[in-house]
């Protein structure tokens, strides 16, 4: 227990530190006069934040620099959502804020007061899958399944995009009503990287739910 | 990433006086390209102004016909509003053309404008940079330089721009509208948004110390048949080797603006005046005095080619 309020009295030692040097910086003429403290120089900040994951709100104090992604996968255990590249590049975070699909792992936690997230924990559960679990698994839609849980947030959210008159890249034309191709769902899915290449399958399982929505 | 301290900022105003008063504060609204170069540490600000909950996520129409693009609208509200699908097809396209929906959902207006090149040797601490590190030289002279500028380049530095949306923009004719720390408010045009590379490519923008971006606005809309075409290494998902956004008028002139080639978005309007003798001649003017690396230099042909198609789609 001492250790922890040791640790307790650090952390406002140091979101105090934070607040003079703002402060000292604030005085007329000191963005210019000072020399500006060295990134990082104060140590770590903390902040809590209030957000709603997979209809459970939580409050969790978090250090400034927690990305969404590993505020699921370490402080709440909801290792679904994997970590692949950490860059926006892959897709492998892909969750679903408020309705839309982002990559977790470019976003701070933060960023996300009062938003609510769903995770592939969200969408379904091993006795009741959702239809688009469902489709992935009758069509083999993965093979190492580590991108799946992103393909399946993204796929959820590409039918909910269409919907939405939501243009792409491939859409014909811009004023028209969008039909949702083949060539739509590869498009629209092409944020989602799969090594072992299940794409084909992948693709037969949108059309599967698209089919089973329309 | 480098600790940070963090804090959401109330209003514009406020949020520029906070981002001038802090030293190493930096602005962050969808975050997509800042937090890529936090974690990599070429971006390493003490603290963060979070803009998010400004307001300035709305499209409007203006008083002249156009339309403000609020700072903060996502790229895939802007790529999808009725508007901008009707009267700018282009900036709806160039839109859809860059990077995944995941990204456009979060990327916003101001942000897109404001990101870094993709040069690899930006991306790599370990190798000199002026953009990175002002005054260690260019590791892409005489490096791998497939990807980057062939024209308004500099000894310092040959990176590109990597916008698509930008180049529509530039097409069109935007114009910035910014807050400054003072809470006074200006209006920049595109063409002088940002700025070629010259002996200090870390100054990217005309934008001054604190300066918030609060809006983009379009001239009333010029119809014609507008294009975006965006030649790459894959179908999707990628940066530009060379793109064009055109708009083309039944009369046979237009406007045209080259992306993936320089370290703004590239127009040259005297050029626009050879659009009758076709795109060679266009190119011409467009490129000249281009120096290309032997690496890049098939930039030169493609912008060519890929204007020729544009063209011959726009006779359709």
């Amino acid at each position: 227990m001492a250790r922890s309020h040791d640790l307790d009295i650090n952390r406002r030692e140091v979101i105090l530190a934070g607040a003079a040097t703002a402060v000292a910086s604030s005085l007329p003429g000191g963005a210019e006069a000072q020399p500006a403290a060295l990134p990082g120089a104060s140590g770590p900040s903390h902040a809590t934040v209030s957000l709603t994951v997979n209809g459970v709100i939580r409050e969790i104090e978090v250090d400034t620099r927690t990305t969404l992604l590993d505020l699921l996968r370490e402080n709440l255990q909801l290792t679904g959502t994997k970590k692949g590249c950490d860059h926006g590049q892959c897709g492998a975070c892909t969750v679903i804020v408020d309705g839309r699909r982002i990559n977790s792992c470019l976003s701070l936690a933060l960023m996300h007061e009062g938003q609510s997230i769903t995770t592939i924990e969200g969408l379904g559960t091993p006795d009741q899958l959702h239809p688009m679990q469902a489709a992935f698994v009758t069509h083999d839609g993965y093979q190492c399944g580590y991108c799946t849980p992103g393909q399946i947030c993204s796929a959820v959210a590409v039918l909910a995009e269409v919907k939405a008159d939501i243009p792409s890249h491939v859409t014909d034309d811009l004023t028209a009503p969008i039909a949702l191709t083949e060539a739509e769902i590869r498009e629209r899915m092409s944020g989602n990287i799969c090594r072992c290449g299940a794409y084909s399958n992948i693709v037969e399982a949108i059309v599967e739910v698209a089919g089973r929505r329309a | 990433m480098k600790p940070f301290t963090y804090e959401r900022a109330l209003t514009p105003a406020a949020a520029a006086g906070a981002a001038a008063a802090t030293p190493g504060a930096r602005f962050i609204a969808g975050g997509t390209n800042l937090l890529d170069l936090m974690k990599l540490q070429i971006e390493t600000p003490a603290h963060l102004i979070d803009v998010n909950g400004l307001g300035l996520d709305r499209i409007e129409a203006t008083d002249d016909g156009g339309l403000r693009i609020g700072a903060l609208v996502r790229n895939t509200d802007l790529a999808a509003d009725a508007r901008v699908r009707r009267d700018y097809p282009v900036l709806s396209r160039a839109l859809l053309a860059g990077a995944s929906a995941q990204l456009r959902n979060k990327a916003t207006t101001a942000g897109n404008l404001l990101q870094r090149t993709r040069c690899p040797y930006f991306y790599d601490p370990a190798q000199a940079c002026n953009k990175r590190a002002p005054g260690s030289g260019c590791a892409a002279l005489g490096g791998y330089s497939r990807q980057l500028a062939v024209i308004g380049v500099s000894e310092a530095c040959i990176a590109t721009h990597p916008s698509d949306m930008a180049v529509a923009m530039r097409a069109l004719d935007a114009v910035v509208e910014t807050v400054q720390p003072t809470g006074t408010t200006r209006k920049i045009a595109i063409a002088d948004f940002h700025r070629l590379p010259g002996d200090t490519p870390h100054i990217e923008t005309a934008l001054e110390p604190g300066e918030l971006i609060s809006a983009v606005t379009l001239p009333k809309p010029v119809g014609g048949r507008q294009v975006y075409r965006k030649v790459r290494d894959r179908a999707s998902y990628a940066f530009a080797l060379v793109s064009v956004a055109a708009l083309v008028q039944e009369d046979g002139t237009g406007r045209i603006a080259l992306g993936g080639v320089a370290h703004k978005p590239w127009r040259v309007e005297a050029a626009e005046a050879e659009l009758p003798r076709g795109a060679k001649a266009v190119t011409e003017r467009l490129l000249a005095g281009a120096k290309p690396t032997p690496d890049n230099a098939f930039k030169v042909t493609l912008v060519e080619r890929t204007l020729g198609a544009v063209l011959a789609d726009g006779r359709n």
